[in-house]
């Protein structure tokens, strides 16, 4: 498990000082798949890298395994340190080192005999897929593949800990989603907590048990995924919810969209909803309430543990009085929508 | 052309390579920490130490902004120190690895600084010492650069060792010098010159060899 205390990093480039975290409170608990989601510059990197300390926090307490390691000497610390998993982006493998002998890398770092390493690494390469690959080398893999070297390298000393520093962002959607089935798996099976950066909310969906939102240097939000996902405090949450659907009208018709409406034109309404008003009935609502008709642009829902969630485009026709009443409801039952622009009559005809 | 100019030119031969030789692995083997030295304690590295490394930094390019000949005249007393002597093949063997350690030293480091910042930094994170980092991330990821650098300073030491020749070093300088060129013996010169090239062909060619056969693993 991992807990840091009050974590604050502050960076000093010339006159200027950039705090890059700023008191920091976090509690992995064992076994769980933490997620922290942030844009660039937030601040991520900073904050993984605290942990196993490879960025000493200027303040604050690093706590992993029940160990201080703000408080280690140097000597201590890198023996901690081989308990504590890590894989990156890039993966970072040795391109002189076979598959096997990559894996074995962190072993023999820790002065394990060669002949006691097979009974290690034959088994992590059966679980990751790769004992076919056992003699290639990493330029002869695909970057999933790599990456799966980087997890088997990471699990060899069999770490409590296992950190992910935007492990799948240089991946296709694919391999991204087999990789995080693979850390899934690897926590079900080892009982390994984990600890993720990304920037994609996909990632947090697929494979996260709690969920942290970092915002220039502060952790603005912590919660369980599927309370995240169906009460999100902030905007910055909202946004990132919305973030993994499309929400933006295809070509064909957003070309034709204007900034102001005319006689001859709708509006069309961007609709979010989160979990608990998905389910709701809210466009035979409008329909039937307020009178108003209603063309469906475009529409995408989505599931996350048991809640529904979605983003809806669509035109609107009727009186604009009942337009009004009728997003006056949505906003009273919890459902966001906005005008995002006008659509002439000719391009989405009515009747 | 006689008997003895043939034995000549043999025995000049086999001084150049042994001038070389004995350069290269004494400029090798000094060169090769000093280039670690000064990539480990740039600033960020594993073992920053920002007045070493420019106090290195500056001298190595001191030595390499000496041009050779000079450095060959102004450390004769050094020379004679080592070797007892400041003429003959050992005597050329000082200055032909003085000059070569900082070039050595210059190739290291920029061999090590194209290597992925990130291979070091998740060594770190698996808990390797610098000592490890540099024996079994750093050099072996850096080996075929370093080959590459290593081939170019054995055949700039072809040259220099031409010209410690003409200062009474021996080789195949030395030769060319006071046979072909005092002597006016045309063929002497040629055939120094020929044997130069082909000594030169031969390092670069055993040099890619190696940088292939280390290098196959990258594609």
């Amino acid at each position: 498990m991992i807990i840091l205390r009050n974590i604050s990093k502050a960076y000093h480039a010339q006159a200027k000082s950039i705090e890059a975290l700023r008191d920091i409170n976090l509690h992995v608990a064992p076994g769980e798949i933490f997620g922290i989601i942030g844009k660039s510059g937030a601040g991520k990197s900073t904050l993984i890298r605290c942990v196993n300390l490879l960025e000493k926090p200027t303040q604050g307490q690093v706590i992993v395994h029940g160990e201080e390691l703000t408080a280690l000497p140097l000597a201590d610390l890198r023996k901690a340190r081989r308990k504590i998993g890590m894989i990156f982006q890039y993966f970072n493998l040795l391109s002189t080192r076979t598959v096997y002998d990559n894996i074995a890398f962190p072993l023999e770092l820790a002065g394990l005999k060669k002949s006691a390493r097979a009974a290690i690494i034959d088994p992590l390469l059966e679980l990751t897929g790769l004992s076919d690959k056992k003699n290639a080398f990493p330029a002869q893999l695909s970057g999933g593949q790599k990456q799966r070297v980087a997890i088997a390298r990471a699990l060899a000393p069999q770490p409590h800990v296992l950190l992910c520093d935007e492990a799948t962002s240089a991946l296709d959607p694919e391999t991204t989603h087999s990789i995080l089935q693979l850390l899934k798996n690897i926590r079900d099976r080892m009982n390994v907590t984990i600890l993720l950066i990304t920037h994609e909310m996909s990632v947090i969906k697929a494979c996260c048990d709690r969920v942290g939102i970092l915002e220039q240097g502060h952790l603005i939000e912590d919660n369980e995924v599927g309370e995240f996902f169906a009460y999100p405090k902030t905007e910055i949450a909202k946004n990132f919810i919305f973030s993994s659907l499309p929400q933006t009208l295809p070509p064909a018709i957003s070309q034709y969209l204007l900034p102001t409406a005319t006689s001859d034109t709708h509006p069309v309404l961007r609709l979010r909803f989160l979990p608990d008003t998905a389910t709701q009935p809210i466009i035979s609502q409008l329909i039937n309430q307020f009178g108003l008709g209603i063309n469906i642009l475009q529409g995408n829902v989505e599931y996350v543990k048991k809640h529904a969630m979605g983003v809806m485009l669509v035109a609107v026709s009727g009186e604009k009085n009942a337009l009004h009443s009728g997003m006056q409801h949505l906003k009273n039952i919890g459902v966001d929508a906005e005008v995002i622009g006008h659509v002439p009559n000719d391009i989405i005809p009515f009747t | 052309m006689s008997q003895t100019i043939l034995s000549l030119l043999l025995e000049a031969t086999l001084e150049t390579i042994y001038m070389v030789v004995m350069a290269s692995v004494i400029a090798a083997a000094l060169g090769l920490p000093l280039g670690v030295l000064l990539y480990v304690t740039r600033k960020g590295n594993i073992l920053e130490k920002n007045w070493l490394h420019r106090s290195l930094g500056s001298l190595v390019n001191m030595t390499r902004s000496i041009p050779f000949i000079i450095l060959m005249v102004a450390i004769i007393p050094f020379t004679r120190l080592i070797v007892g002597t400041s003429i003959g093949t050992n005597a050329a063997i000082v200055p032909l690895a003085l000059a070569a350690i900082p070039f050595i030293a210059r190739i290291v480091d920029s061999a090590l600084i194209e290597i992925h910042k990130g291979l070091i930094e998740s060594a770190l994170a698996m808990g390797a010492t610098p000592w490890q980092i540099i024996l079994k991330v750093l050099l072996p990821e850096a080996f075929p650069s370093i080959i590459n650098g290593l081939t170019l300073t054995v055949v700039t030491l072809v040259g220099y060792s031409a010209m410690a020749g003409a200062v009474g070093g021996g080789g195949l300088g030395d030769m060319a010098i006071r046979y072909g060129y005092e002597r006016f013996n045309l063929s002497v010169m040629i055939i120094t010159i020929v044997i130069m090239l082909l000594l030169v062909q031969g390092i670069q060619f055993i040099g890619d060899a190696l940088v292939k056969k280390f290098s196959l693993f990258r594609k």
